[in-house]
Parts: C-alpha cells; sequence; structure tokens
C-alpha cells in the first residue's frame, strides 16, 4: 500500500517534472520574447518620434485641427497619440506571439480569439472617440446657438445634447463589442425614454405658465423685437 | 486670363458676343424686382453721361430670381436710350443677364464679375448693390472714373450714414483695417466699389473664392487683397447707404459676413500686414465721413442682458479664446448694473486681437469662435450707445478716431500674440 503511495507520488512527481522542464524552456523563452519585445517597441516608439518631430506631425495636426479636437477630449498629441499606439500594438503583439509559443491549444486558442476580437476593439474605440468629439462640437454649438439666441438655460440645453451623445455613442460602442447588447439597448431606451418624457411632463404640466409665457415671447413679442432690431443692423 | 470654368456656356456666349468693353458694371442679384428696375435706369442713365465714348457693359449674374429680375435687367436694352433725347450714345450699351445658380452667393456672384471683367479686359469696373434705392447717375463717374482716368486700382464707397449705424464698422471693421494695414478706408465691406482690369486679373484666380470666407463675404477678402498687395486705393463719397432695409438684423450672419473674411484676410496676408506701422490717409473724393444725428430705437436693456448672460454661460468656451486677464475683465464688467457699466476701448480692442488670434490657432471650431463673439458686441454696443447717447456727430467721429488709435497702440500686442504662435509652430 505504502509502497504504491509512493510510487504514484514518485510517477506524479516525474510528470510534474517532466511537464516543468518541458514548460520552463518555453516560459523563459516567452519572457525573453516579452523583454525584448518592449525594448523592440520602445525603439520603434523613439525612432517614430523623432520623425513625426522632424515632419512637424503635430504642427500640420495642429493646422488641420486634429491637435484641438484630441484636446478636447483630454487626450494627448496626435504625435504622442501615434507613438503611444505604436508601443502598445507592437509589445502586445509581440507578447501574444510569445505567450503562442508555449503552445498550450487552449492558449493558443484564447489568442486567437484575442486577435479576433481586436478589430472589434478597435472600432468601438474609434466610435468612442469620434462620439466624443461629435458631443464635444454639438454641445458647444447648442450653446452658442441658444445664447446667442437668448434662449433660457442654454447650459441645461448644451448638456442635454451631450448627454444624449454620448449615451448613444456608447451603447453604439457596446453593440459593436457583443457586450450586454440588450441591456445596453435597454438602458439607452429607458434614459432616452425618460429625458423625453421627463421633459414633455416638465414643460406642458409642471411649466405651463412658463411655457405659455415663452411661446408668447418667442411668437407674439418676436415680431416686435425684431422690428426694434431691424433698425440697428450691426453693418 | 480668366478663370472660365466660373463662367457658364450661356453667360460665355453671351459675353463672346459682347466683344472687349472699356467698363463693365457688376450687379448681382436675388428677387431684387422691387428696386431693379431703378437701379438698371440710374446705371444706364450714368453710363450714357459719363462715358458716351466708351464700350459699356452691364453684368448681371442672378442667383435664382423667382420674381423676374433677369427679365428687367435685359430690358433695359440700347434701343429705348437711344430713344430718348437726352442721351447721344456713340456705341452699344450691353446687358448680359445669366443665372449662376439656385441658391444666391455673394462670393460666386463676385466672382464671375471678376472673371467676366478679365476675359472682357474692361480697363475699369464697378460693382452696384442690386438694392441701393438711393443711387444716382454721378456714382458710376465717381466709381469709375479714378480707375479709368486716374488709374487707381480700387476705389471704396464712403456713406451717409445715422451716427448710431452699423456699429461693427465702427467699433471693429474700420479701426481695425485701418490698424492692419496703414490705410484710412471708412467701409472695409462696401455695397458698391470699383476696380482696376489690374485687380480683377490678380484677384480671378485668388484662393479665396474656395474659402468659406470668400463665399460668404468676399467684399471684406477684396478689400483686405487691394490693401495688402499695396495697389492705388480711393474713397468717393456716395451719399445715403440706401440699402439699410434689406440689411440682415442677424448679428451671427453679420460676423461671418464681416469678421470672419477679416480674420481669414490676416492669416493670407501676414507679409503685408505685420510690417505696416504708419497709418496713411486714402485720397477721398467728398467728405471723409457724414454723419446725421437723430432718435435710435434699440432694446439696449436687453443688449447688456444677452452680454451678460453670454460671458457668464460661454465661460468655458471663452476661456479657450481669451486671455486670463481678459476674460477676468469682461467677467467683471458682466456683474455690474447697467447704469454703471462700461466696456473700455483697451478691454475691446484686446479681446478682439485675441479672438483673430484664436481664429488662426484653431483652438476650437472657427465658426464656433466667431459666434463667441457676439455676446462681446452686444456688450460694446450697449456701452458705445450710452455713453455717446447724446454726443454730436463731431463728438462721436473724435470716440471713433479714439477707438482707432487704440487699435494701432495695441498692435504690438497682437504681432506678439501673432509671433507667439508662429513660434509654437
Amino acid at each position: 500500500m505504502a509502497d504504491m503511495i509512493v510510487s504514484e507520488l514518485g510517477q506524479a512527481w516525474n510528470e510534474f517534472a517532466h511537464a516543468f522542464a518541458h514548460l520552463l524552456p518555453r516560459l523563459l523563452a516567452m519572457l525573453i520574447i516579452a523583454a525584448g519585445g518592449w525594448v523592440i517597441a520602445y525603439l520603434l516608439k523613439i525612432v517614430l518620434r523623432s520623425v513625426l518631430r522632424l515632419v512637424k506631425f503635430d504642427h500640420l495636426s495642429e493646422r488641420a485641427g486634429a491637435s484641438q479636437l484630441l484636446n478636447n477630449v483630454a487626450l494627448p498629441s496626435p504625435s504622442e497619440l501615434l507613438c503611444q499606439l505604436v508601443f502598445w500594438l507592437a509589445w502586445l503583439g509581440i507578447i501574444l506571439a510569445g505567450i503562442s509559443s508555449v503552445g498550450s491549444p487552449v492558449v493558443q486558442q484564447h489568442v486567437a480569439d484575442f486577435f479576433l476580437f481586436l478589430p472589434r476593439l478597435f472600432v468601438a474605440l474609434f466610435m468612442v472617440f469620434l462620439g466624443m468629439l461629435a458631443a464635444s462640437f454639438f454641445a458647444r454649438a447648442a450653446l452658442l446657438a441658444a445664447v446667442n439666441s437668448d434662449l433660457p438655460s442654454p447650459q441645461l440645453l448644451s448638456d442635454a445634447v451631450k448627454v444624449v451623445i454620448v449615451v448613444l455613442t456608447i451603447s453604439m460602442a457596446f453593440e459593436e463589442l457583443g457586450l450586454a447588447q440588450r441591456t445596453i439597448l435597454i438602458a439607452f431606451s429607458l434614459v432616452f425614454g425618460a429625458l423625453m418624457l421627463g421633459l414633455a411632463i416638465a414643460f406642458g404640466m409642471g411649466g405651463r405658465d412658463l411655457a405659455r409665457q415663452f411661446l408668447e415671447r418667442r411668437f407674439s413679442e418676436a415680431r416686435a423685437r425684431k422690428k426694434i432690431e431691424n433698425e440697428l443692423p450691426p453693418l | 486670363m480668366a478663370d472660365e470654368n466660373i463662367l457658364s456656356d450661356d453667360l460665355l456666349r453671351q459675353l463672346i458676343s459682347v466683344g472687349e468693353v472699356d467698363i463693365l458694371v457688376g450687379l448681382p442679384t436675388y428677387n431684387h424686382a422691387k428696386t431693379i428696375g431703378h437701379v438698371v435706369q440710374v446705371i444706364r442713365d450714368g453710363l450714357l453721361t459719363y462715358f458716351p465714348r466708351e464700350r459699356v457693359a452691364i453684368l448681371n449674374p442672378d442667383g435664382g430670381s423667382q420674381d423676374g429680375t433677369p427679365d428687367l435687367v435685359r430690358a433695359a436694352s440700347i434701343d429705348d436710350a437711344r430713344n430718348a433725347d437726352t442721351f447721344r450714345t456713340l456705341r452699344t450699351l450691353h446687358c448680359v443677364s445669366s443665372q449662376y445658380a439656385s441658391s444666391p452667393s455673394a462670393g460666386q456672384a463676385l466672382h464671375i464679375v471678376m472673371a467676366s471683367a478679365d476675359l472682357l479686359r474692361a480697363r475699369a469696373c464697378a460693382v452696384i448693390a442690386p438694392e441701393s434705392s438711393d443711387i444716382l447717375p454721378d456714382w458710376i463717374d465717381r466709381l469709375l472714373t479714378p480707375i479709368y482716368r486716374e488709374h487707381f486700382d480700387f476705389v471704396a464707397p464712403v456713406y451717409r450714414r445715422h451716427r448710431f449705424e452699423g456699429i461693427l464698422v465702427t467699433n471693429l471693421l474700420y479701426p481695425m483695417t485701418r490698424a492692419l494695414y496703414g490705410k484710412r478706408i471708412r467701409e472695409p465691406r462696401p455695397g458698391e466699389f470699383g476696380f482696376s482690369d489690374r485687380l480683377a486679373a490678380e484677384l480671378v484666380e485668388s484662393d479665396l473664392w474656395r474659402h468659406d470666407a470668400g463665399r460668404l463675404g468676399p467684399e471684406v477678402c477684396i478689400t483686405m487683397a487691394t490693401l495688402s498687395d499695396g495697389l492705388r486705393v480711393s474713397q468717393t463719397f456716395l451719399g445715403a447707404k440706401g440699402h439699410l432695409e434689406q440689411q440682415s438684423s442677424d448679428l451671427v450672419t453679420a460676423l461671418r459676413q464681416t469678421v470672419g473674411p477679416l480674420f481669414w484676410s490676416m492669416e493670407q496676408n501676414g507679409a503685408a500686414w505685420t510690417g505696416i506701422h504708419e497709418v496713411q490717409a486714402v485720397p477721398t473724393t467728398g467728405p471723409e465721413y457724414e454723419v446725421t444725428a437723430g432718435a435710435v430705437s434699440v432694446d439696449r436693456k436687453r443688449l447688456h442682458q444677452m452680454f451678460c448672460s453670454g460671458v457668464v454661460d460661454l465661460e468655458p468656451v471663452l476661456r479657450s479664446i481669451l486671455s486670463p486677464t481678459t476674460l477676468a475683465q469682461l467677467q467683471a464688467s458682466a456683474t455690474l448694473e447697467d447704469d454703471k457699466f462700461h466696456f473700455t476701448d483697451e478691454l475691446w480692442v484686446r479681446a478682439v486681437y485675441e479672438f483673430a488670434t484664436s481664429y488662426h490657432r484653431s483652438v476650437i471650431n472657427r465658426d464656433h469662435i466667431l459666434q463667441a463673439l457676439a455676446p462681446l458686441y452686444r456688450g460694446r454696443a450697449y456701452a458705445y450707445l450710452t455713453e455717446n447717447s447724446t454726443a454730436s456727430p463731431e463728438d462721436l467721429e473724435e470716440r471713433i478716431e479714439a477707438l482707432c488709435l487704440t487699435f494701432e497702440r495695441l498692435k504690438p500686442y497682437l504681432l506678439e500674440l501673432w509671433s507667439a504662435k508662429e513660434r509654437d509652430s
């Protein structure tokens, strides 16, 4: 009995040692690849940064308006963003190639799944980026239009525009990623519906007097006011 | 050589049948049937009276009128002029009309006039606003003679204005143009103006027609291009500006048509205006200004209220455009009661210069920058109206002169901001 146990333990230990001996070089190779990958990615970043500085990429981006757009969504300069993106893509690619070298079919399957997921992730990130830009642009446009038209609560209007666009963008991004599609769809419908219903109730019932005054001011006094303004054109 | 792409086949055919001319009068229209008959009649009278021996043509680029405006222009044929005993014309007077688009575009219409002038080799050209109900035959003489006989390249108008008319012109366009280019051009956005064949040839191939600034405010772009090229410029007094009722009172539209093109032109002509440090008088026929007194009906309280609320609501937008000092001063002004309100010349000039630099730098969307200027203009207009409510025309002229001097004194500040931008890039 005892011999059997010892024998089994010995066999298990041998199998473990064999597996470890089999895995260790691959693990070491993976770590070396990861470390080497970091160096390669870092060098790539340095070279790319120098090239972009040489061709005045930030200056060109600023002229094209891209710098300001990135600034609006709290992102670094275009050249820095590009360098970081290249660095992480290069390093991540090399690490995943290293992980594949471990040779486990499960790991390889996960790596393959990850690479398949990457395009959708990039598309989702791009959608969020564009959505933030659109939200910032349209919120500011709404704010300026409301201020120059003398509408009440221009900041509230601007914030509402921003929230609607951001919520819409995030729901689209999640749908692209295939994550919690139904939940996001329902959440968006609820938020949007609640917002509209709330506004309708507030404006139609809670603010009847305000609504009446507002409409009166807009439609009955507008002509008279315009007439007064017309007598003093700016040009 | 003219950019013939801008000229439609129909127009080109008409122009070829006209042949070379000495004088061309451009008359861009869009649904101006009410006034166009009178305007064409006066132009024709002026041409036949002052240029009876010259080959002349009237060109009418129409923006798709639905009220028969082009037919009224075409009806101005030579025959009825010949029948009139008062005229002794020796040559044919051509009236050419062509629809260039289904919707009006000031830039496209003026581009067509320039291209046609270049194609017809017209030595002197004038553009007349189709709603100029107060036009007189001698306007043709005043706009064209300095070019045709005295070899000027550009003739800007001087109008008789009500003392509070055109506050955007007197408080921004005129003083800033004067500080930038060193010429006392009273109307940098002319409704009527004259230009030479040399200027037409230069401008017809210009980039300005391809940009929003050139499409929305070609008159300002043409004035700035003329000044920056160092061409010979003169002014001529025309009398009352008779098309006020046609003007849009929408401030944002006015800013897009004037301040936008002014800021855009600064970018294009940087090498010219940065080196100018002296202001010179411009040869002027008639008085350099004429101001009429009289009561004005404007809701001043609303101007003040819109300035105060605008500065508060647009704080994040203004922060990206203005320096912290200027913004703080504006915010302090916005807290003042209307009877204690003030908006100094220096604060206004600094704010305008910072807007110009921010436009150049594109710190945010350029159209948003122009829209953000509207509340500040309202504050300035309120202060101007209040401080000058009892001022005589002479006092008002002194006040405008003082503002011009402030624009000139602070030009180094603009240059500093501008060069900082160049260094950054």
